[in-house]
């Protein structure tokens, strides 16, 4: 077991040999830490490492090329699939932040009836597994599709928009998680001060209340563009024939096998991530 | 009491009021539906739905037949291929859960002890693999573990025989505690910021060694974080089926990869029984949760 | 300065929950006068502003300003302004941007806005600091850009809000005097809240003492101190002793009181009463004397005593002595000598003559 050891005070008679085990404890701490950093992101700097490779096996360095990255950008069913992949994020990312931001501000304004079980239906997609979620939706679209044969004629399939549907239904949890706390940690006070300076309602929310919360507001914004961005088993589940969407395309592909492109295509991916990350970082320090 | 002073009497106050409380609630309302409406339609109707699937039969070319039936449930606590899953899965995520804490919380201490400044950047660090596609994440242990791999690659250029290392039990543990190890680390950190460590020196001076002023004091006041860590690395871990999948091949089946199969890929598919499947796997992870947080929060007392 | 109320609460009530936060509460504040409202916490004069401010409505009741009823006149539409406990200031918008919202709001043209912005900033000494953003000025300059956001308005009545009890004291003592010389110079209502006695009679021209949403007594700080209209009124402004005991005899504007215990004592009447009424008599601790002889023309309380403790404070000596049986008393005896003769001060266990006159003592009710 590991224990604390920064705190130990130094008595001079026995302090050598206490000093000398607090000294073992605490560098047998960091050269753990130090080993957890490696497991950490060695994989990552590998896959980055090999997608500049020549070895067509994509796991050997034999070589340096950019040519992998030339072809992804030949590859025209990637290309496509990236491009349906943004326009998912970017479609869901702006109505779950509409909606996640006004269920925000009811759940943080109001009292009502009914708010605890508001609460548990927001917190439900948050932590019920993805799969479960993915596959209700999959039977749900199912469903209603042969409703909707049945009175209509008319035969629906899984698209880009049952996805986009779908992306939004967990998104917005976690947009409203995020404003909330915004909302919270929001001095009310500044809006009567607001008012009492003869600003209506209306341009209080938008000359005070707003400005205020939009770093969290952005910051829910991002977090769900992230999540619709890396989302693989949802749009799994939800998607239909012929469209396909970028983690679905590299599933498919690293099924079959390791390759120096797919290693190529990652790292695209997880430089975006890392983008966001940081931006999403800096908007949250901006608050401050 | 109203006095012929005050012409606003306290009826027509109280009318006053409620007209005020009528045009709150128009615009509770406003802010509400959108939010009410999606997750009621495309969140919570749809488990309604698979709950109902797997009360029905299933058909011979994958439709569902709308007759009732308790044999999808009778199916899974029967037959041996899924009670295995089940238990496998379980496992699975019992190991998963054990080894990120092992190594989790003696991580989230360091962070923890560093200047703040340093705090920040260790943390951010952790943050990171947090926020980035899982499915990369999990693609890159394949560069490493495959047949022609990283490391075997490694163990043949210094003239060793290569290893069989993907597609076994042992790569989707490696695969699993990687991707959930964030998960575990943010929470326990965030409890043993929270932690006053002049109560160890208080428990070294009383007398307790370092060993049981850690059990008997550190432990069970971060216990808050070891809870969350656990349930968060633990509920992911067994429904998931891309790492199984991917870092153990058609050999490590768990339960995500069946409903997977029972779904999409089987011939037929047997939707009635993937339901009850997911639903009997939701109740399960419901049970273990609030059984942790009892147990967790009677220590905490 | 226009004559008559600038504010008039009638009777009024709120009541939350099943508590009367405000429990009938009646009350005139004049043009142009500086009003506090002293009480400790809970006492219902922070939701009495309020209810001024238009943050809350009244239960029962009318509040009038200038006049005319503003029952449920929502804040904007009010011609008042505040200052709040925590400033309020608009984090994300400069001094001059928060000074000059008010304005915005009214629609004034921009050209007077600036104007107007300079002399609010100029009038609270801070020209110059209009660019800078609230959270980069002292505790002491964030008050300041408050205070002027509320006044460049040219409100009715300006209310205050404890807004003095996050600075040290030092900085509360300046700006208590400057709040003053301010409110003298632009002639507008002030209604000032407080739990600090010190602070609402060095600054007003009248008080209300609240307790438990009600206004005990309205009234000029000497009025307050010195004719306390109860025993709870007394005892929170200033320091006093109480005995208790009942009356058992009247006179024309006096009354004799006995404790049961042996001891008689008489007070001034502040309310008719009438025999056989429980009461207090309280005594402010400098108004009664302690000394060594008898004094020659006995007056009407006058009693043998023991010194129990003695506290040397400096600017007086603070003597308690018992008086009776279990009962202390204290006295303030102002250090008019300097001396460091031990036998110029009082010591633990002398004896002494403790005495005051008739109208040194209030004969109270509880």
């Amino acid at each position: 077991m590991i224990e604390a050891s920064s705190q130990s005070q130094a008595r001079p008679a026995t302090a050598t040999r206490a000093a000398a085990r607090t000294n073992w404890r605490t560098v047998l701490l960091g050269v753990h830490s130090a080993l957890m950093y490696v497991f950490l992101y060695a994989p990552i700097v590998i896959l980055v490492l090999f997608s500049f490779t020549t070895d067509s096996f994509g796991a050997r360095l034999t070589g340096f090329t950019f040519s992998w990255y030339t072809k992804l950008l030949q590859d025209e069913r990637l290309m496509g699939a990236a491009w349906n992949t943004l326009t998912v994020a970017l479609v869901s990312t702006i109505i779950s932040t509409i909606i996640g931001t006004l269920t925000a501000l009811a759940m943080e304004r109001y009292r009502f009836r009914g708010r605890t079980g508001m609460d548990a239906l927001l917190y439900l997609p948050i932590v019920i597994p993805e799969i479960v979620m993915a596959l209700a939706l999959l039977a749900f679209f199912a469903f209603m599709f042969g409703i909707i044969q049945n009175i209509t004629g008319s035969q629906l399939k899984m698209s880009l928009t049952t996805v986009i549907i779908s992306h939004i239904a967990f998104s917005i949890s976690f947009v409203v998680v995020v404003v909330r706390a915004s909302l919270k940690g929001f001095d009310r006070r500044l809006e009567e001060a607001a008012r009492d300076l003869g600003a209506n309602e209306w341009q209080t929310f938008w000359r005070i209340t707003f400005p205020l919360i939009l770093p969290g507001i952005i910051g829910g914004a991002l977090l769900a563009f992230t999540i619709s961005l890396d989302d693989f088993i949802i749009s799994f589940f939800t998607t239909g024939p012929g469209t396909s969407l970028l983690p679905i395309e590299v599933y498919a592909q690293v099924k079959r096998a390791v390759t120096p492109k797919i290693n190529a295509i990652s790292t695209v991916m997880l430089v975006i991530s890392m983008t966001l990350v940081a931006l999403s970082q800096f908007v949250q320090r901006q608050r401050r | 009491m109203t006095t012929d002073t005050a012409p606003i009497s306290e009826a027509r106050q109280q009318a006053l009021s409620k007209a005020i409380n009528r045009s709150e609630r128009g615009r509770l309302f406003a802010l509400l539906f959108p939010g009410l409406f999606w997750l009621s339609v495309f969140f919570a109707f749809p488990l309604f739905v698979i709950l109902l699937y797997s009360f029905l039969t299933p058909g011979p070319t994958g439709n569902v037949i709308w007759k009732f039936t308790l044999g999808n449930y009778a199916t899974l606590f029967t037959k041996d291929l899924y009670v295995n899953a089940y238990v496998r899965s379980l496992w699975i995520g019992v190991m998963t859960t054990v080894v990120c804490l092992l190594i989790g919380y003696p991580l989230a201490l360091y962070i923890v002890q560093r200047s703040p400044r340093w705090r920040n950047v260790l943390l951010f660090l952790v943050l990171i693999p947090f926020w980035t596609n899982f499915l990369v994440r999990t693609y890159a242990w394949m560069i490493i573990l495959a047949n022609n791999g990283v490391i075997n690659s490694l163990l043949q250029s210094i003239g060793m025989p290569r290893l069989t290392l993907l597609n076994t039990t042992g790569a989707v543990l490696v695969g699993l505690i990687y991707g959930e190890l964030p998960f575990m680390v943010l929470p326990i950190y965030a409890s043993i910021d929270r932690f006053d460590f002049t109560l160890l020196e208080a428990a070294s001076d009383l007398g307790a060694d370092r060993r049981r002023a850690f059990l008997r004091i550190m432990l069970p006041l971060t216990m808050p974080g070891v809870a969350a860590g656990s349930v968060l690395v633990f509920i992911p871990t067994v429904g998931q089926f891309v790492v199984s999948d991917l870092l153990g091949g058609a050999k490590v089946d768990m339960l995500g990869n069946l409903l997977q199969r029972l779904f999409t890929r089987s011939n037929p598919p047997n939707w009635p029984l993937g339901s009850a499947m997911a639903l009997i796997f939701m109740l399960v992870l419901t049970i273990a949760i609030i059984f942790y947080f009892r147990t967790t929060t009677e220590e905490d007392r | 300065m226009k004559d008559g109320y600038a504010i008039e609460m009638r009777d009024v009530v709120k009541r939350f929950g099943e508590v009367n936060a405000v429990d009938h509460v009646t009350m005139e504040i004049r043009n142009g006068e500086f009003f506090s409202m002293l009480g400790p916490s809970g006492c219902g004069k922070t939701t009495s502003l309020r209810m001024i401010a238009g943050f809350e409505y009244p239960t029962a009741g009318e509040i009038l300003l200038n006049g005319t009823p503003i029952g449920t006149t929502p804040p904007f539409q009010r011609n008042v302004n505040t200052v709040f406990q925590s400033y309020a200031l608009f984090p994300h918008m400069s001094v001059a941007e928060n000074v000059a919202f008010g304005l915005e709001m009214k629609k004034v043209p921009r050209a007077d806005i600036t104007r107007r912005v300079d002399e609010a900033l100029d009038m609270v000494r801070l020209s110059g600091y209009g660019e800078r953003r609230p959270r980069q000025l002292s505790g002491g300059q964030q008050q300041r850009v408050a205070l002027a956001r509320a006044l460049v308005n040219r409100p009715d009545v300006l209310l205050l809000d404890e807004p003095l009890g996050a600075l040290d004291l030092k900085l509360r003592k300046e700006m208590q005097i400057e709040l003053k010389r301010l409110q003298e110079r632009v002639g507008i209502t002030f209604i000032f809240v407080t739990h600090d006695q010190e602070e609402a009679l060095t600054m007003s021209d009248r008080i209300a003492v609240m307790s438990e949403g009600k206004a005990l007594q309205i009234g000029t700080p000497t009025e307050i101190y010195e004719r306390p209209n109860c025993r709870f009124v007394a005892d929170f402004i200033g320091e006093s002793n109480f005995i208790r005991g009942r009356v058992s005899d009247l006179s024309a504007g006096s009354a004799t009181i006995s404790d049961g215990a042996g001891l008689t004592l008489r007070g001034q009447l502040v309310q008719p009463l009438t025999v056989g009424d429980e009461v207090y008599v309280s005594v402010r601790p400098e108004k009664a004397r302690l000394s060594v002889q008898r004094p020659a023309d006995p007056p009407a309380n006058m009693f043998q005593v023991t010194v129990d403790r003695v506290s040397y404070i400096g600017s007086d000596t603070r003597i308690m002595v018992q008086l009776g049986q279990d009962r202390l008393f204290s006295v303030w005896e102002q250090n008019t000598r300097s001396t460091v003769d031990r036998d110029a001060y009082w010591q633990r266990g002398e004896q002494g003559y403790l005495w005051w006159p008739v109208e040194n003592a209030l004969v109270l009710k509880d």
